[in-house]
């Protein structure tokens, strides 16, 4: 009884403020105080606004299938990638300045053909077994890689050990509740730092449909997205972990794939089923990485000059601002 | 005139010390100037009217001493002297101060200023090795960061991104011969596949102009459609496959944010079929109407019966 005279009122409520609405207008939903009635006020009127909107969208399809070739072409919804703040650092592929830089940087030694990589991985103290398993992961996909205990040793002795060996990367894995949390990856002659925060790592166990484990082939590698100097840098920082010549025989690629400023990694074997189609099968671990600051010299947290650092604040102020 | 016993007869057993910290085992003292630590009676410094500690401050160590004589001012009770930083000079300074006092006490300030010269060397040398720095995470970004990263994988659209960066790859030769895909030999099998079927129609067109005149009853159509169906699943799905890959090449060019690959080909496929349809039933039909002629004896009892 009680709803079937609430909903008398309501629609009484309605005639009037129907009635009021054909004046100019001067109430809103929220005026309403009882919440019952306010809230079948705000269902009904959404209701009206889908209404329209389906009736906009009818009435355009219309118009579009009337015109037929000669409609207008059809409207890109917007994206955050399309509405995407311009950055100035944009790299232009034939800036003549970017191209000098890279001649001259840290990684020429690489990109020119000089230097093999070499890559140590290790973790912080007392790594348990998740990072344990990742760490090994790690070490299949990346051709000429070596995982190491770590054992209480200082990072800034084992630098100059590394560089003594040959080493081109050392990767250091940070541990968090048993959980792999962080990564630092550095470029060893004198290369730069770069402090990432690991997120939804994935184990090979862990990933569904996954195919058998990858041989030991170099991979090719995929850089997508990294538009601006600092991302052009990090991606070279990537690109130099593997070696300069892939073996398109084994068929694996590994995949680096910056959006919004998270870095997905993927390693896939692809096979090529016809001119148009490729199928691709995921092996490998898989995890997400956001880079948090960029250094110039080795691992030094003290005195180190930071090219680049994550400022908290800087995405909440403009959501379709990106560093990468 | 200090009465020592009677107040540790107050403080140490009956009564309240608020120094006091009783354990099950034990009770301590936390008065700052306690030797030992303790609360015993000759240990506290309340009840002891000349008492000595050692004290350190900012990795300085000194002496601490308190007679009798000094009990009227509470201010100046404590005597302070700085000890050396050498090791067995300070020891001989304690020994100097403290000349003629209880062994018990001597010993006590010894034994603390050794304890606290110890442990100012482990500080230093741990200054000198690396710490672990507990970074404190904000939850409320932590819970945004992640949220932001699993929409930042939708947008991504990851296999998709792949496949293409590979085709893309294909396409401007950098694997070489590994691959045969020649491109010209599919497009020709492509073009001769489509010749055939107009020459197919072709064909047909001129045998139905040739001899006959159609009875095209509705019964036959609905009597069919059955088997119709089941000739254009077999023929619309090769036809698909085609349509399939022509629309790929459309939607490489075209942005692929808006729609996603499987509705467009949903579309598509939904879009043409009913078009499809028609013209492969007028095919069959044409091809079946040939056979439906030797059975005539169908129609003839039909109209009979009505």
């Amino acid at each position: 009884f009680k709803s079937g005279a609430d909903q008398e009122e309501v629609e009484v409520k309605m005639e009037k403020t129907e009635a009021e609405a054909a004046f100019p207008p001067t109430f809103s939903v929220s005026e309403i105080k009882n919440k019952q009635r306010r809230h079948l006020m705000f269902m009904k009127l959404k209701q009206e606004k889908r209404k329209q909107k389906i009736q906009l969208k009818k009435k355009k399809k219309k118009e579009r299938e009337a015109l037929g070739d000669k409609a207008p072409p059809k409207e890109v919804p917007k994206t955050i990638e399309n509405q995407r703040v311009y950055d100035e650092t944009t790299v232009d592929p034939e800036d003549e300045e970017v191209r000098f830089d890279e001649g001259t940087d840290e990684f020429s030694a690489y990109f020119n053909g000089l230097t093999n990589p070499k890559v140590l991985i290790t973790t912080s103290d007392r790594p348990r077994g998740r990072t344990v398993k990742f760490c090994e992961q790690l070490a299949t996909v990346i051709p000429n890689a070596h995982v190491y205990y770590r054992r209480g040793l200082a990072l800034k002795r084992i630098i100059p050990q590394c560089i003594a060996r040959n080493f081109t990367y050392l990767m250091v894995i940070n541990e968090d509740r048993k959980v792999p949390n962080g990564l630092v990856l550095c470029h060893l002659p004198d290369g730069p730092t770069a402090h990432f925060k690991v997120s939804s790592v994935r184990l090979r166990k862990e990933m569904k449909r996954r195919g058998k484990d990858p041989t030991e082939h170099f991979p090719e590698v995929i850089l997508n997205n990294f538009s601006t100097r600092l991302g052009h840098s990090i991606g070279r920082l990537f690109a130099a972990l593997f070696p300069q010549d892939p073996q398109f025989v084994g068929r694996q690629v590994a995949t680096f794939h910056n959006q919004r400023d998270f870095i997905f990694f993927r390693f896939h074997r692809y096979i090529f089923k016809n001119e148009k189609k490729v199928g691709i099968q995921e092996l490998g671990p898989r995890f997400t990485l956001k880079l948090r600051s960029l250094q110039k010299g080795t691992f030094d947290s003290k005195f180190g000059e930071y090219e680049w650092v994550l400022k908290r604040h800087e995405m909440d102020a403009c959501r379709r601002k990106f560093q990468l | 005139m200090q009465h020592d016993d009677v107040i540790w007869d107050i403080i140490g057993n009956t009564q309240f010390c608020s120094f006091k910290v009783k354990t099950k085992s034990q009770s301590f003292c936390r008065n700052e100037f306690n030797v030992t630590g303790l609360c015993n009676r000759s240990s506290c410094p309340l009840a002891n009217s000349q008492y000595a500690t050692v004290r350190e401050d900012k990795g300085q160590c000194f002496l601490y001493m308190k007679v009798i004589e000094r009990a009227a001012f509470p201010a100046k009770t404590w005597e302070k002297v700085k000890l050396s930083k050498n090791y067995e000079q300070a020891l001989e300074q304690i020994d100097q101060n403290l000349l003629y006092w209880p062994r018990f006490i001597r010993h006590k300030c010894k034994q603390r200023f050794t304890k606290i010269t110890q442990y100012l060397i482990r500080m230093r040398k741990l200054v000198l090795k690396r710490r672990r720095k507990l970074v404190p995470l904000s939850r409320k970004v932590e819970r945004r960061e992640k949220r932001k990263e699993e929409k930042a994988l939708i947008a991504a659209q990851l296999d998709n991104a792949i496949e293409k960066e590979l085709l893309e790859r294909l396409k401007q030769g950098t694997y070489g011969d590994i691959y045969n895909f020649p491109v010209h030999a599919f497009d020709r099998a492509l073009e001769q596949q489509e010749d055939e079927e107009e020459e197919e129609e072709e064909e047909e067109e001129e045998e139905e102009d040739v001899g006959q005149r159609e009875y095209v009853e509705e019964e036959l159509d609905e009597s069919d459609l059955s088997d119709f169906e089941d000739m254009n699943k077999l023929r619309t799905s090769s036809d698909e496959e085609e349509e399939e890959e022509e629309e790929d090449e459309e939607d490489e060019e075209e942005e692929m944010e808006a729609e996603t690959e499987a509705e467009s080909k949903g579309r598509g496929s939904k879009g043409k079929s009913p078009a499809n349809r028609s013209t492969p039933t007028r095919k069959k039909k044409r091809a079946f109407v040939e056979i439906e002629y030797e059975q005539e004896t169908e129609p003839a009892s039909k109209t009979r019966t009505t």
